[in-house]
């Protein structure tokens, strides 16, 4: 295909046509109009004027005879005008008038006719239209009374052309236009289809081009743009995950086929073979419990969860999990502090949030004490989680006395298989705060990290709901107002 | 007990009913939910365990005819579907507990041993006794050889439900489950260390332990004198 016949097919182009086609006929249609009505005037005019002194010189007749009639032509040829007169005898030679000689087919014809004739002009003799009514009178005598319509002619060739003209200018401005404004378009199409072909190939970084005047295309190619931003991110992220589960699944399942391969090899005995196998099965449910968390994140990104969810007292839920998590942190010689008093309500799934606010518990209490069970100046270290409402958010904070997070790695931490240098003493999978990061976006909240001085502060915050009414308000409001007058 | 192993895949039925017999269980098996539903309809069974997906009849449409049908056999769901989301619709089509794949043996025992007993009368009873340990359900009081105990709230349901089940394995998920109501992994040993803290108030100035943990498994109470 040619770049000229990809143009022509273009839609802009063909409606450009189609204007063109409907606006030319409508042209014509009204010009021809004002040319017929134009002529149907003229001529109507022509016709009286004709009349009126064919009545004239009747009554001429009628009063003084031939003679009087033919001074009377005499005089009026003096006069100039447009006005035609010949009186001819019977050999149809002038009596009188202001046309020189009359053509024998003139002569002869009889009632209105139209003839050419010719008269003295500026540097010669000119050929002119004229339109005449012919009379017979008695003795074989003439009459021809008559009018220059060479005007009329001129008129209907200005019209012409001027049609022509029009028409001619019109479709070199529609089709210029249409091929300007196709050629403008086809650009920005094909600069479009450049770059996804690109983007198809695999470079998710290209971006549809914008060119700022904020057009339809515009708008559309800032859409386009915020839908391949998040393509690109969210296959960068299925590239990080590949590239983690690739390490920190594969690297458990080497050390499990290792131990089974090294217990076969050797021939221990039974008791050998036991404790192999149940290192095993060890294993394995640490690679089950890091599937499933992958799993649950996976999901909760692609919002395939939460149909459960419900209105719930935040600050009841932190209590309850603080309470389960409260007998581990002792026996690790850490505070556990639930401080969530008064409800604060939003719109959760239960066990989701509550796996949430475990997770952060359960990181407080993993990685948040300096040196276990010792504490700054002889005190036990503290974790602490509350709830309250902040502004329009249901805000839970769970902060730690530990090493914290660097400024620079807040970010990270919530990426999957994230873990920092100095956790790595403790068993986890990373996978913790992903979780806890895709719950919170899931339920249209966010979870930050923050310094604790120290420590770390970690704030999970849900967009707050009205408190349920409780069952005397609702009794109430039920009954409807009491109107009473004043 | 004599139980109906609805699943399609071979080698799991087959594992299910090797294991099933060594602990004493009559294991019979079906292939898929057509024959699972026509056993299940004709046999007393004392308990199902159904896989969801299953060829020719969905295990959910197994479950809800059953059901429809006014056959009360409890039922456990196996699914390779784990989220909340899941469970709630296994339960809501009939089921009575759904454990997600892969699982331990020894969670899947315990499990229909708790369903299978849930039919029994004790169900209903506002005492259990196990031993010289005496919970009653009305008065929220508990004694040791006629000694008062003092629990916290959570401590006496973790104790009822251990009761209710005496005798029975009952693992980790069965009481983060069933006592606490959670369904998601809480990645620390935080129940045995509520087991731990309520044997010390049970067991610890007494002779003979009530509370005893199955190694692999999960704990168990019962009067070890018997």
């Amino acid at each position: 295909m040619t770049a000229l016949t990809k143009l022509f097919r273009t839609t802009t182009f063909r409606l450009s046509l189609t204007y063109l086609a409907l606006f030319g006929a409508a042209a014509v249609v009204a010009i021809f109009y004002i040319y017929w009505n134009t002529t149907v005037l003229l001529t109507r005019q022509l016709h009286d004027t004709i009349d009126a002194e064919l009545t004239g010189l009747a009554e001429q007749y009628t009063g003084g005879g031939l003679n009087r009639l033919v001074r009377t032509v005499a005089d009026r040829s003096r006069t100039p005008g447009n006005s035609l007169y010949f009186v001819a005898d019977a050999d149809g030679r002038r009596v009188a008038g202001n046309l020189t000689s009359i053509s024998e087919e003139l002569a002869k014809s009889l009632g209105p006719v139209e003839f050419e004739y010719r008269r003295p002009a500026e540097g010669g003799i000119e050929t002119r239209l004229a339109f005449a009514n012919v009379f017979r009178l008695p003795g074989g005598y003439r009459l021809i009374v008559g009018r220059d319509i060479e005007d009329r002619r001129e008129l209907g060739r200005v019209i012409r052309s001027a049609m022509l003209w029009g028409l001619s200018v019109m479709a070199l401005f529609g089709i210029g236009g249409g091929y300007l404004v196709s050629r403008n378009l086809l650009a920005r199409i094909d600069a479009v289809t450049e770059t996804a072909r690109t983007i198809m190939e695999g470079d998710l970084t290209g971006r549809l081009p914008v060119t700022g005047s904020g057009d339809e295309l515009d708008r559309l190619s800032q859409n386009l743009n915020l839908m391949l931003a998040r393509i690109e991110q969210l296959m960068a992220g299925l590239r990080e995950v590949s590239d983690n589960i690739a390490h920190d699944l594969k690297t458990p399942l080497n050390r499990l086929r290792n131990r089974v391969e090294a217990a076969l090899r050797e021939p221990y005995g039974e008791t050998a073979y036991r404790e192999a196998l149940e290192h095993t099965i060890e294993e394995a449910d640490g690679l089950i419990k890091t599937f499933n968390a992958l799993l649950s994140i996976a999901r909760l990104e692609a919002g395939a969860a939460g149909d459960n969810k419900e209105r719930l007292d935040v600050a009841a839920l932190v209590r309850d999990v603080a309470e389960l998590y409260e007998p581990v942190a002792e026996e690790r010689g850490i505070m556990l502090k639930a401080e969530a008093v008064d409800p604060v309500f939003t719109r959760a799934d239960r066990q989701l949030l509550g796996q949430a606010i475990a997770n952060l518990i359960d990181n407080a209490i993993k990685y948040g004490a300096p040196d276990r069970a010792q504490g700054v100046n002889g005190e036990r270290p503290e974790v602490s989680v509350t709830a309250g409402a902040v502004g329009p958010m249901a805000e839970i904070v769970v902060t730690d006395r530990g090493p914290g997070v660097p400024t620079c790695e807040r970010e990270r931490v919530l990426g999957r298989f994230v873990r920092l240098e100095a956790s790595r003493s403790e068993p986890g999978s990373g996978l913790g705060l992903s979780l806890v990061a895709a719950v919170a976006r899931l339920h249209g909240g966010g979870l930050r990290l923050e310094d604790n001085h120290p420590g770390l502060k970690v704030v999970l915050s849900l967009p707050a709901e009205a408190p349920p009414l409780d069952d005397e308000t609702a009794k109430h409001a039920a009954a409807g107002p009491e109107l009473k007058p004043a | 007990m004599r139980v109906l192993v609805i699943e399609d895949d071979q080698e799991t039925a087959s594992f299910l009913r090797r294991a099933l017999k060594e602990q004493g269980h009559v294991a019979e098996y079906a292939a898929d939910g057509q024959t699972g539903l026509d056993l299940a309809r004709v046999n007393a069974y004392d308990i199902l365990i159904v896989d969801r997906m299953l060829p020719k009849l969905d295990g959910l449409a197994v479950i809800g005819t059953l059901r429809a049908e006014e056959i009360r056999t409890p039922v456990l769901i196996l699914s390779a579907l784990g989220e909340v989301d899941d469970r709630v619709k296994g339960l809501r089509a009939g089921g009575d507990d759904y454990l997600t794949k892969p699982y331990a043996f020894s969670e899947l025992l315990a499990r229909i041993e708790a369903l299978a007993r849930r039919t029994s009368p004790e169900e209903g009873s506002t005492r259990f006794v196990v031993g010289d340990l005496v919970l009653d359900r009305l008065s929220h009081k508990v004694t040791r050889a006629g000694e008062a105990i003092l629990l916290q709230p959570r401590e006496f349901r973790l104790l009822e439900y251990l009761m209710k089940h005496a005798g029975q394995v009952v693992t980790r998920t069965m009481l983060l489950e069933n006592v606490w109501d959670y369904h998601f992994d809480p990645q620390t040993n935080v129940i045995d260390v509520h087991v731990s803290r309520l044997r010390s108030k049970i067991d610890k100035n007494f002779a003979t332990p009530l509370l005893h943990t199955v190694r692999g498994a999960g704990y168990s109470i019962r009067d070890s004198a018997h």
